[in-house]
């Protein structure tokens, strides 16, 4: 394993990615790809980074990336955000919207589907409040194997405990043969996609809030921007972005503000105009 | 500091909840079984319960609709503990008046998790 090949490696997932992997982290390459190199039957870390070069397998590129991300996630994950989504945010978005009477929400980086599904939950509970109304809950990763558990929604014991109020493990889950599954009507109600967030988002369409958390703590200060413009531009007019618990103070204050009843959420100081999106985000 | 009274007939797991819940800066207590911890709660109420449900003289069920009997005793927040992990048997303790259930095996997280769940931590 050259210098060079590692350097190639963490060169790839930045683009592919954007994965932030400092040089101090190659040891990481090193035990999360081994099963890779395993299963495709190569010798070598320099052997998958040629392979990579090659272009030849894009499953392979796609199972690289997978392995290098961490899906980590939970059920009402952190509490606060979700409790300030229900509590403060969503009032807020009813009675903005009592008009055309449509709600979109968007997990951007939602691994395995608990952030979705949490938010599905709450809509559910919120439902006398939005008879008669179009919702839209829509949950994206860039990976196929994430996404494809996400829209299964099965979970372990050991999942659904994190996190998750009992009352709600009863209300919309099944008991499966070896764990728990979200109730059908639920699953209905969030709309599973494979789409990475360095690619154009705008068929996606507009939304009321998005989440995207513990994503960017992955990033390096440039890519985070680049998403930030990107993620921040599918904001309809009045929207909020939600960020993880760490991400709130990423040198975006200047551009996003902070909202007083709901810390974990931010929107816009000024809207962002869709054909500047570039130029914004070398400005932020 | 907030009381939590972990019953349970296994010592093993009464040490390990105890060593969890410690770490959270609670104060803990012991039982063995429904009788004792009944015996307990009667000194002094407190402020959670961790509650095994097969337990042998008195288990946690009979112990439950006990506790809610007494002056006082609809005051702990009861989250329930047991290996026994289907739909009916979760609606059942929350019937009977548990907050909040733990299937075990548990971790530190998912007993902190419960714990800020009831309002306790
Ligand atoms: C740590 S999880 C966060 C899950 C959830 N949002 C939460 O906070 O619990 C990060 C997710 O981001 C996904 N991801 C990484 N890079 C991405 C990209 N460029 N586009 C879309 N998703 C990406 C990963 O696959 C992973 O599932």
């Amino acid at each position: 394993m050259t210098e060079g090949d590692t350097s190639y490696l963490r060169a790839f997932l930045k683009a592919r990615s954007g994965l932030h992997l400092g040089p101090e982290k190659g040891y990481l390459l090193q035990i999360r790809l081994a099963p890779i190199l395993r299963d495709a039957g190569l010798a070598s870390l320099a052997a998958l980074a040629g392979t990579l070069r090659s272009g030849r397998d894009p499953d392979l590129a796609a199972q690289v990336v997978a392995a290098m991300t961490t899906n980590e996630t939970s059920f009402f994950r952190d509490r606060a955000p979700f409790e300030a989504l229900q509590r403060s945010i969503l009032p807020r978005l009813v009675e903005a919207r009592a008009a055309s009477r449509r709600l979109r929400i968007w997990s951007a980086a939602a691994s395995t589907g608990q952030e979705a599904y949490s938010v599905a939950m709450i809509l559910a509970e919120m439902a006398p409040a939005l008879e008669g109304w179009t919702v839209d809950i829509v949950a994206t990763d860039i990976s196929a194997e994430v996404v494809a558990r996400a829209k299964a929604g099965r979970y372990s014991q050991f999942e659904v405990q994190r996190g998750l109020p009992i009352r709600l493990l009863l209300t919309h889950f099944e008991q499966g043969p070896d764990g728990w599954v979200i109730s059908p009507e639920l699953r209905r109600a969030v709309d599973f996609r494979v789409q990475n967030l360095l690619d154009p988002l705008e068929r996606l369409g507009q939304f009321d809030v998005v989440f995207c958390r513990n994503l960017l703590i992955y990033l390096d200060a440039e890519t985070k921007r680049r998403v930030l413009a990107a993620v921040g531009g599918r904001l309809a007019r009045g929207g909020f972005l939600c960020l993880g618990s760490t991400e709130t103070v990423l040198g975006i204050s200047h551009a996003w503000e902070q909202d007083a009843e709901a810390p974990s959420f931010f929107q816009p100081r000024s809207a962002i105009p869709q054909p500047y999106v570039a130029s914004y985000a070398q400005t932020v | 500091m907030k009381h939590c009274l972990v019953v349970d007939d296994s010592a093993v797991i009464r040490k390990v909840a105890r060593r969890i819940m410690e770490s959270m800066s609670l104060q803990v207590s012991e039982a063995e079984d429904g009788q004792q911890a009944l015996a307990a709660c009667r000194t002094r109420m407190p402020d959670a319960v961790l509650l095994d449900w097969n337990m042998p003289v008195m288990d946690g069920y009979e112990f439950l609709q006990e506790l809610r009997r007494l002056p006082g005793g609809e005051t702990p927040k009861v989250v329930f503990c047991t290996t026994e992990n289907d739909v009916a048997h979760i609606a059942r303790a929350m019937h009977a008046g548990a907050d909040e259930y733990v299937m075990k095996p548990f971790d530190k997280e998912i007993i902190a998790v419960k714990l800020q769940e009831v309002g306790i931590v």
